[in-house]
């Protein structure tokens, strides 16, 4: 039953002292397919992955890889899969080259691969260097290539770019990009950046206190959410005292001093020609205008009363 | 009014909580320290009375020295001649003069029992003792001294000394086999418990787990690449002192390759009990120090174990250490073979296959 799904997980439960890090969670990965758990910090994104790769064991629930059991042949699962941790401090005065030279000799592969992973993450200049002397961007991009020596089926990457700076983030994103493109790989990422979230992946499920609270594609949430886009915009003109626009339930707050206006709109294809209706009505004329779509940390504080995290615009 | 904590104060209560919520921490910090001050203690300072053993020989009815100890000092229940000097400050001082054949008390030189041999050869005596160790050249003057003025003849004082010539007497011949001994338990010791730790903390052993690695693997490169390492260390160090203090090997030396292994064997099963659990770097030292320093202090690496109080000398004898420097010893300074050898090889190796098991069975590996 199972069958048709690379990884299918039902009721995992996973419970730390007083904390229930997972707490009945049914997750199901389909071949191809990029995933995000999203979550703020705490939300159990790490202990999920973590059971799925095999390291926790789950109080309760079960998890087959290709329709069978974890348990049953560690080493095959470990050949298909490519695995990247929070952090991973590697021997410190081994080379990049002789890094993944180690690692490629577990997964028996030849010499050539190395060359290959090394281009793959862009990671040539430095192949001679200590991986002490990497960045933190290099530092991911090593543990990356690292996780793509085996050419894995199933990639399981545990907030890579965090604490990256953009264009560290950026280039991470370009390679998980190419590789979907190109080998079809499937991707489970967890993040808190809603951003890397909705670029990389086609589902996305939120995740607080060990469970899933939403998942599905950026628009479907959304949609799901009933969240209005909101148009906000500058006039010059003598605002009036009338604040509905009529033949419509739009509302627009004003900031009368500042000339500002904002206004919700639940469908914006009939709401926004009765918007600059109105205000051609009143001889406003524009200054600026600015369409926001809803997000992903919108949805998340309409859910949970919190932001994603601090770190998120 | 709201109340504003002051941020330096919160800093040091942080500090504590920290510590206080980690008994290990604790433990190493605090614990440990006082046990060490404890076992010194005892070894060291105990009854304020020091012990000196020297071993005589030619001990005999007409003999001059053998006439004054029969005459001055009393005699304990070992048949050694006891002679005390107490002192305000330094307490009580014991001479135990044993009287053994020539063999026994060259052997007890050796080993460290004795560092000082008098032949009483009638009309005077002659000291046999390692110049180079100020200790007993001490010990040779303070007898001189202390018969000289009980016997009221100077006969001691300008007494002869000969340097010891047999091999293996010296204090560097006793000392070289024990450091072969310890930088074999500290290279396992911080070599792989140290790196199998830090390798936990950092992620990188539970990296190498989630591929198709062989786990055996991790552990046996480590231990493969150390005892290649210790073998070359132990080498270079015999190498060093036989052509700097000419230290010949006089035994077997298939018997010393044996107890080397024997010794690599008990030192990594500790190693990889010792570092089976914890991912904590500042524990892992602590644990470390804990089982390195007694056998340090007690295994009779710098200086014999025959100083320690009478009844912790069969346990003493036991400790893996002790086993390694002791074989080391006999083989390189008193020539013996591999049957000489043989039990202490065989509990070395069944104390590092059992310690091996256990800590594989409890071993952390992600």
């Amino acid at each position: 039953m199972g069958t048709e799904y690379l990884i299918d997980a039902k009721g995992l439960h996973k419970h730390f002292k007083k904390v229930r890090a997972v707490d009945g969670v049914d997750f199901s990965l389909a071949k191809g397919e990029y995933v995000a758990l999203l979550g703020p910090n705490g939300a159990g994104k790490t202990t999920l992955v973590e059971m799925i790769e095999g390291i926790r064991t789950p109080d309760a629930g079960e998890i087959l890889v290709r329709g069978r059991s974890l348990n049953e042949d560690k080493s095959a699962l470990y050949g298909i899969l490519g695995i990247s941790f929070q952090e991973t401090r590697f021997l410190e005065k081994i080379t990049v080259l002789e890094t993944i030279r180690l690692f490629a000799s577990f997964y028996k592969q030849p010499d050539e691969k190395i060359g290959k992973v090394i281009h793959l993450v862009g990671l040539e200049d430095k192949k001679d260097a200590y991986t002490k002397n990497l960045s933190g961007g290099q530092r991911q991009r090593l543990a990356l290539g690292i996780s793509l020596l085996n050419d894995p089926e199933i990639l399981i990457l545990d907030e890579p770019t965090t604490g990256l700076d953009p264009s560290a983030r950026r280039e991470i994103w370009d390679i998980l990009l190419k590789l979907k493109n190109k080998m079809g790989t499937s991707l489970i990422l967890t993040t808190h950046y809603m951003e890397e979230a909705t670029q990389l992946c086609d589902r996305i499920i939120i995740m607080d206190k060990g469970r899933f609270l939403a998942e599905g594609s950026l628009s479907s949430l959304v949609g799901r959410m009933k969240m209005p886009d909101v148009a906000f915009f500058t006039v010059e003109g003598k605002i009036p005292d009338d604040q509905v626009i009529r033949q419509s339930d739009l509302v627009i707050e004003w900031d009368r001093e500042k000339g500002r206006g904002k206004c919700e709109m639940k469908n914006v294809a009939t709401d926004m020609p009765l918007l600059f209706a109105f205000l051609e009505e009143n001889n406003l004329r524009l200054i600026d205008f600015e369409h926001t779509k809803p997000s992903l940390d919108d949805v998340f504080l309409s859910m949970t009363g919190r932001r994603l995290s601090e770190e998120t615009e | 009014m709201k109340m504003k904590r002051n941020e330096l104060w919160q800093l040091i209560i942080i500090h504590f909580k920290e510590l206080l919520r980690e008994p290990g921490v604790l433990f190493w910090g605090i614990g440990f320290p006082i046990l060490m001050a404890w076992g010194l203690g005892i070894a060291f300072t105990g009854d304020k009375e020091t012990k000196k053993d020297i071993a005589i020989v030619n001990f005999g009815e007409e003999n001059k020295l053998s006439l004054f100890l029969r005459d001055h000092a009393a005699m304990d229940n070992h048949g050694r001649y006891i002679l005390t000097i107490n002192d305000q400050v330094f307490g009580r001082n014991l001479f135990r003069f044993e009287p053994l054949d020539s063999l026994d008390a060259t052997l007890g030189v050796k080993r460290g029992i004795y560092q000082l041999m008098i032949d009483d050869k009638g009309d005077s005596a002659v000291f046999h003792l390692d110049p180079a160790n100020p200790e007993a050249r001490l010990l040779q003057l303070q007898i001189a001294t202390l018969i000289g003025e009980r016997h009221e003849d100077d006969t001691f004082s300008g007494a002869n000394i000969i340097p010891l010539e047999v091999k293996g007497t010296r204090y560097i011949d006793f000392l070289v086999p024990g450091l072969i001994a310890m930088n074999i338990m500290m290279a396992c010791m911080w070599g792989m418990s140290w790196t199998i730790i830090e390798r936990r903390k950092g992620n990188m052993l539970r990296r190498m787990m989630v591929t198709p690695v062989h786990r055996q693997n991790i552990l046996l490169g480590l231990m493969t690449a150390r005892i290649t390492m210790n073998f070359v260390e132990a080498a270079l160090l015999i190498l060093f002192a036989w052509l700097y203090f000419g230290i010949q090997i006089q035994g077997s030396l298939a018997a010393l390759i044996m107890v080397f292994v024997a010794g690599n064997i008990a030192f990594t099963g500790i190693a990889i009990i010792t570092s089976s659990r914890t991912s904590n770097t500042e524990v892992g030292n602590g644990i470390i120090n804990f089982v390195n320093m007694p056998m340090m202090i007690l295994s009779g690496v710098f200086f014999s174990y025959h100083n320690f109080p009478e009844w912790s000398i069969p346990f003493i004898q036991n400790l893996p250490l002790t086993l390694l420097a002791d074989s080391m010893r006999s083989i390189i300074n008193e020539g013996a073979g591999v049957a000489a050898v043989l039990d202490k090889t065989l509990i070395m190796s069944i104390i590092g296959v059992v310690t091996f098991g256990l800590g594989l069975k409890m071993f952390k590996w992600y």
